[in-house]
């Protein structure tokens, strides 16, 4: 029953949470603000989980092709596989990590401190002050931190398959250049989206709906042991939705 | 009570538990209009659940709310902010947004629930502030300001938009004599210049009566009064009289005890 309530609760936060985002006024200050924090903050571990991502991508392509005398695939097989897979997943999980915890954190002890009642008493919507703009801003900015990693990745891969086990420049991006498709690039956007949305989605609600969980969520250890639920329930959804969005688009 | 005034908010027969344990068993209370109740009880009596019941904040297990004539029950989302428009909130734990600073937490209602300028929220929030003696203090987070000056500056922000009902929540606990004092003292001058409906929560007993109009007591999960604080503090209801006793001795006299408190006043 718990688990009903639980999904159930989760569903309405989030039809919720998009019509106060579609209600007007807008204001676009708290979602740059947002966008600053779930994105600009999350370039450094983009760029170097992408460029290392890359370089492994790089040297376990080399090793396996060179066995079937394919290293022209090299640039092709490095792209495809950030384009498609890895930059969306990995980008999504460390965002998680850095952007969803601090969601969840801030909301749940927001919830903890009554602030949230304080802006409900305010007659302010907390999903539109609160919730509406981290959505907004995830959306938009985790397609370009995917973006971000998959170039990044490539460059990674370029290093190590070029610089490091003298494949031709030429091949390695002629290669790419011939094999990625624009469904590739738009399997890669669609999963990019659905990730942003559930990284917000699932750490806000966990941290907004802190009062209700089962082990009281109180205090600091309540909101730790939130902390983590909504990053372990994220990234869990992060693989799930991952498989979904590839056996529908393929 | 006199019946001429407006009801602003009326409690009948609330019920509530949680889990097991009832905490309103039957409560009914009357809030009138421009006048200031001061709810009083030991504590975990269920003082703060009856606040949150008046706020939306609770749904009763059965019973009414009404808030301004209708009912909280039957009220959607957009009938609720309506109806809190119309309210000022000073949490016993103040509640304010430990990520901004004073400034920021004083122009939120003007900011989200307005479409003044960034010129009208300066002007509107700087007087506020020094209604309430912060001038200076617009730059600090909560983190680094003292109870006293917590207080004040939630009780600025519940002021902000001029609410018809003002909400206190123990407004003095946790703070000394002095500040104490300070409070009541911002919390009469502001009820004479905004003329609002006042709900208190406390135990400080027995200042609070003298700044207050009704006094109920809530024993037993129920409500006893609201009476004059003359008539409560000389009422045979024993759970009145007990609690009379306990807080102030046996003999009060409010002539002899603390007579230049509130001179200031």
């Amino acid at each position: 029953m718990y688990f009903f309530a639980w999904y159930g609760r989760l569903g309405l936060f989030l039809l919720t949470s998009v019509f106060a985002l579609l209600r007007p006024p807008y204001k676009i200050m708290p979602v740059i603000r947002q966008i600053h924090f779930i994105g600009a903050n999350s370039l450094y571990v983009i760029v170097f989980t992408g460029l290392f991502t890359g370089m492994v991508l790089g040297l376990q392509g080399y090793y396996t092709l060179n066995k079937f005398g394919s290293i022209g695939f090299l640039g092709a097989a490095v792209a495809i596989s950030l384009i498609r897979e890895l930059g969306p997943v990995l980008a999504a999980l460390m965002v998680i990590g850095r952007a969803g915890s601090a969601i969840c954190a801030e909301v749940g002890i927001m919830r903890n401190s009554e602030q949230i009642d304080a802006l409900e008493c305010m007659a302010i919507d907390p999903f539109r002050y609160l919730i509406a703009p981290k959505l907004l801003a995830a959306l938009i900015s985790m397609p370009l931190l995917v973006c971000i990693f998959d170039v990044v990745g490539i460059f990674g891969g370029y290093l190590v398959g070029v610089h490091l086990f003298d494949v031709g420049a030429g091949a390695y991006f002629q290669g790419m250049y011939q094999n990625v498709v624009w469904q590739d690039l738009e399997m890669g956007f669609v999963k990019s989206f659905v990730f942003g949305l559930l990284m917000v989605w699932i750490s806000s609600a966990r941290g907004f709906y802190l009062h209700l969980e089962r082990d009281g969520g109180f205090g600091a250890q309540g909101v730790s042991r939130t902390t983590t639920k909504a990053v372990v329930m994220a990234s869990v959804a992060v693989l799930v939705w991952d498989y979904l969005v590839s056996a529908i688009m393929l | 009570m006199k019946p001429e005034k407006e009801i602003v908010i009326e409690l009948e027969d609330v019920h509530k538990s949680f889990g097991s344990q009832k905490v309103l068993d039957g409560v009914s209370l009357k809030i009138l209009a421009g006048t200031t109740t001061v709810i009083v009880g030991a504590s975990g009596q269920g003082k703060s659940v009856i606040l949150k019941h008046m706020l939306g904040l609770l749904k009763p297990d059965s019973g009414q709310v009404r808030v301004f004539g209708r009912d909280l029950a039957q009220c959607n989302k957009a009938d609720m902010r309506q109806i809190r428009s119309s309210f000022g909130v000073l949490f016993q734990n103040i509640a304010l947004f430990d990520s901004m600073n004073v400034y920021d937490n004083v122009a939120l209602p003007l900011r989200e629930r307005t479409r003044s300028n960034e010129k009208q929220v300066r002007v509107a929030v700087e007087e506020k502030l020094a209604l309430m003696g912060l001038e200076g203090q617009e730059d600090k987070f909560p983190a680094q300001l003292s109870g006293g000056m917590k207080k004040r500056v939630g009780l600025a922000r519940a002021l902000m938009l001029d609410p018809k009902v003002v909400f206190f929540d123990e407004p003095t606990t946790g703070l000394d004599v002095n500040k104490s004092n300070e409070i009541y003292r911002l919390f009469y001058r502001t009820q004479q210049q905004l003329n609002y409906t006042a709900v208190i929560v406390s135990h400080d007993v027995p200042k609070i009566f003298k700044l207050s109009d009704y006094v109920a007591l809530i024993a037993n999960s129920r409500m006893h009064g609201p009476l004059s604080p003359e008539v409560f503090q000389l009422s045979d209801n024993p759970l009145i009289r007990d609690f009379v006793l306990e807080t102030m001795g046996p003999i009060y006299s409010s002539e002899t005890e603390e007579s230049l408190l509130y001179e200031t006043f």
